[in-house]
């Protein structure tokens, strides 16, 4: 372990020794970390190494067994958020605590005057607030609704909240969750500007390309032990993926195999959305065996309409979509399962899962009907259960057991279950949308080697994602979707990032330099 | 002192939640029997012995239980797909309605097939008058409590209407109740010279197939599937559509026989008073039975006793018997922070 600089500016935050027990999971094994004025500090860890809890017991949601912490030279009571809020720091958290129903103005003044005062003294407010927005480039409107607000506004004024009670510590959980990479490079220029101005800031993240681009100093958390910290640019990606994994990870290295027979093949297909905009416009797809095509572009460009469409879930308004060379007539979800679709869902908790059932239920929710599993409407919940036990070990779902309760699991072990669920039967096309978001680095190559296995095996898989890297590399071709229309298929070695982010804005002038003999013929 | 959810409940605190609760609410209400100068432990040992301390006590108790089981099934059944069906109270009476009108002499079949007739004709009114809203559900998004909430207004006018008119009994002396139902349709005494009735048999028979479907059968796998994520079992490829109507069809049922067995069991013909709001009570013995079929059982035979046994109480003592309504109502608050204390753990620090 080696401290990043001696000396230098002034410590303001010291945690000493810090331990959280939940149960019989250690969630923080002795931590102990410093932050020094105008530092950006990245704590780096995988789903429940324990970040969160971390920053929580510094916050004062949770109280910590052991330790102690400091801030600008005094120790902070345990277990008070309104102490730690007096100490001058703030947090945004990853699920914004904004009342919708008020204005940007009201929701960063509520809390901060007193209760017993009859009038309030708005003009100060607005004046402060504009002041804080024009300081550090957050630009907001104080008078519009939060509810009206996009994601990353309600993130601003979440900062511009914490500044108003001035805060000189943020802390930022996962910030970049739900931005867009355009709103992401925002938060990041605005991180600067508040170091600037001398604040000291910890975010916490899984995504490597963020640490490298917002922080100084990086510190590595693994199963609750801090395993390493390093100033950022004495570090590099492979080194940081090894320490919060805790061995060497190989990104993944699909064999050239020799696309087969068509799986799925999309013709003219143009699905209707209610507001007449057509989410899905004459759209042409191929997809065959041994085979994986990318989906890049977006997020809103008309991906949710082709996921549900090979779902199930929507039928095409005009144009055809056949599986296995046959028409699908009037596909519904069981009919897809039937034809030998897997269906990875963008959503895993909402549209993957049902939370409140049992392990053994989700997997057999997709064949329920066959003879192995029920009979007469009787389930056969013995050879479900032995089924289930089966794809645990198989797919190595890490949980007690078949009767466990899906929500407990992690994301990463959720994503394991659908796989389960939808890859044990030999699937012939499998549907993967944003098949690895929010996971970690060790659950991301675990599904990537997945899906090539399946694509070795036999299977075609359309891969939707709006991660570029993902996409580049796993998949055999890629296409662009851009206002609900699907570029030719490209040979992954024939386009760069750049060019895709070109076709993702929409020029698709430059599909003529890619593929000359393409564009002419069409 | 801070709440951390568990993990898993043990078995022993999800059934001991109940009995605390019971517990705390009868020491809460113990200040209010204290309050009317009672003698708080003699007025609960007569409550005691009014609800189960003779024979006649029993039967009255487990009579007055029948169509609370029933009702609470509907609730349970509905709630538990995330149907907010409250217009048990309303199903009861079409059900009773239908009863009436088929088991009127319309028929004339022996008892063996006239019973079953009847109690069938019962769940279906039931179930009919709960399918209307849930067809505005889930086609159009209407919001089942407004309509079922306001169906059981206009079903009691319907009834009135009927006892006032059509259905009006010639021999009634001008009272607005309809004809008995043929002695043939009936159901037979449990036990003789009581009021308890085989509409007890049936409830508690119903309450252990439902709980046999719920957790045994694939319709139950679906009805649990689509109430706790309809968006994940229709992408699974279940019937959502119509697995939620059926659970309103099956819950509308059980509150039409529920009022079906009031006629057939214990009233004979059918008024306006027939249900004291055994729907609505339905409710309370769905949550207080954490929508648990078998649960329902237990959480009707304690709302049934603690009014039977107040009656006999405020007999007694000057203790009124609305006392029976505060103790059911702290019983349900006491039951929700219950079961919330069961899901989560209490920490110090």
């Amino acid at each position: 372990m080696s401290s990043p600089v001696k000396g230098g500016p002034e410590v303001v935050l010291r945690l000493a020794g810090i331990s959280k027990r939940f149960g019989p999971l250690l969630a923080n094994d002795g931590i102990s970390l410093t932050l020094r004025a105008g530092e950006v500090l990245a704590l780096l860890g995988e789903n429940g190494a324990g970040k969160t809890t971390l920053m929580n017991i510094l916050f004062g949601h949770y109280v910590a067994d052991e330790g102690s912490i400091e801030a600008f030279g005094r120790p902070l009571p345990p277990g008070s958020p309104r102490a730690a809020l007096k100490a001058g720091i703030g947090m945004v958290h990853q699920h914004f605590t904004l009342a919708d129903n008020l204005s940007v103005l009201d929701n960063i003044a509520v809390g901060t005057e007193s209760l017993w005062r009859l009038r309030s003294d708005r003009g100060a407010t607005r004046r402060r607030l504009l002041d804080l927005s024009q300081r550090f480039g957050l630009e907001v409107r104080p008078d519009a609704l939060v509810g009206d607000l996009s994601v990353g506004e309600r993130q601003r004024v979440e900062i511009l909240k914490a500044l108003y009670r001035d805060a000189r510590i943020l802390i930022l959980d996962e910030p970049t969750a739900v931005l867009t990479p355009q709103e992401s490079a925002g938060l990041f220029e605005t991180l600067r500007r508040l170091t600037a101005d001398g604040l000291a800031v910890v975010f916490i993240s899984h995504k490597m390309n963020e640490v490298f681009a917002a922080s100084d100093t990086v510190a590595v958390l693994r199963a609750g032990k801090l395993v390493a910290t390093h100033a950022t640019a004495s570090t590099d990606r492979a080194k940081l993926a090894e320490l919060m994994v805790g061995r060497s990870v190989k990104p993944p290295a699909p064999t050239p195999l020799s696309p087969g027979e068509p799986v799925l093949e999309l013709a003219g297909v143009t699905v209707a959305s209610d507001h007449g905009r057509p989410l899905l416009d004459g759209v042409d797809l191929t997809v065959r065996r041994h085979q994986v095509v990318g989906i890049a572009g977006v997020s809103g460009n008309g991906q949710t309409a082709l996921a549900e469409l090979v779902s199930g879930l929507i039928r095409p308004d005009s144009g055809r979509l056949s599986l296995k060379g046959s028409v699908v007539e009037h596909g519904d979800p069981a009919d897809m399962v039937r034809r030998g679709v897997a269906r990875i869902p963008e959503d895993r908790h909402s549209a993957g899962l049902v939370g409140a059932m049992a392990v053994w239920e989700n997997l057999i929710a997709e064949r329920y009907h066959d003879a192995t599993f029920s009979r007469f409407g009787v389930l056969r919940r013995g050879a479900a259960r032995a089924y289930a036990r089966e794809v645990i070990k198989e797919f190595d779902v890490r949980c007690p057991g078949p009767d466990t309760r899906t929500q407990l699991l992690s994301g990463g072990n959720m994503q394991k279950l659908i796989l389960g669920r939808t890859l044990a039967h030999g699937p012939d096309l499998i549907l993967a949308s944003q098949p690895t978001r929010g996971l970690d680095i060790g659950a991301v190559s675990y599904v990537h080697s997945r899906l090539l296995d399946a694509r070795a095996a036999g299977a075609g898989v359309l891969l939707i994602s709006e991660d570029l890297d993902e996409i580049l590399a796993l998949a055999d071709c890629v296409t662009v979707a851009y206002h609900g229309r699907l570029t030719p298929l490209l040979p992954h070695d024939r386009v760069s990032v750049s060019q895709l982010g070109l076709l993702m804005a929409g020029h698709w002038d430059i599909l003529r330099d890619i593929l000359p003999e393409t564009v002419d013929a069409a | 002192m801070r709440l951390e959810p568990r993990t898993d409940t043990p078995l022993a605190l999800r059934l001991l939640a109940p009995v605390g609760a019971v517990v705390a609410a009868l020491a809460l209400c113990a200040l209010l029997v204290a309050w009317t100068g009672a003698p708080v432990l003699r007025a609960y040992g007569l409550l005691f012995e009014g609800a189960v301390g003779s024979r006649f006590a029993l039967t009255e108790t487990l009579t007055r239980a029948t169509p609370l089981i029933l009702t609470g099934l509907a609730a349970a059944v509905a709630f538990r797909a995330k149907l907010w069906n409250i217009g048990a109270e309303g199903q009861l009476y079409m059900g009773a309605l239908a009863a009436v009108v088929v088991g009127g002499g319309m028929l004339d079949l022996p008892a063996w097939a006239l019973i079953p007739v009847v109690m069938i004709a019962g769940m279906a009114a039931g179930g009919v008058t709960l399918l209307g809203p849930a067809v505005l559900k889930v086609r159009f998004g209407v919001d089942e409590v407004v309509t079922t909430l306001l169906l059981n207004f206009v079903v009691l006018l319907l009834v009135s209407m009927l006892l006032e008119g059509a259905l009006k009994d010639p021999m009634g002396m001008g009272w607005p109740q309809s004809a008995p139902v043929a002695e043939a349709a009936e159901l037979p005494k449990l036990v003789e010279r009581t009021r308890l009735h085989a509409g007890l048999a049936i409830a508690l028979g119903l309450s252990v197939l439902l709980w046999l479907v719920d957790t045994r059968t694939i319709w139950g796998y679906e009805n649990r599937a689509v109430g706790a994520n309809p968006r994940a079992a229709a992408f699974a490829g279940m019937p959502v559509t119509r697995v939620m109507l059926r659970t309103a069809l099956l819950s509308g049922g059980l509150a039409g026989l529920a009022g079906a067995a009031e006629v057939c069991g214990l009233k004979g013909y059918l008024t306006l008073d027939l249900s004291p709001g055994f729907g609505y009570s339905g409710i309370v013995v769905a949550m207080l039975a954490q929508l648990h079929p078998i649960g329902v059982v237990g959480a009707a035979l304690f709302i049934a006793g603690i009014f039977v046994g107040a009656d006999a109480m405020s007999r007694a003592m000057p203790v009124p018997n609305y006392i029976a309504d505060v103790l059911v109502a702290a019983s349900l608050l006491c039951m929700l922070v219950a079961g919330l204390l069961a899901r989560y753990r209490l920490r110090r620090g």
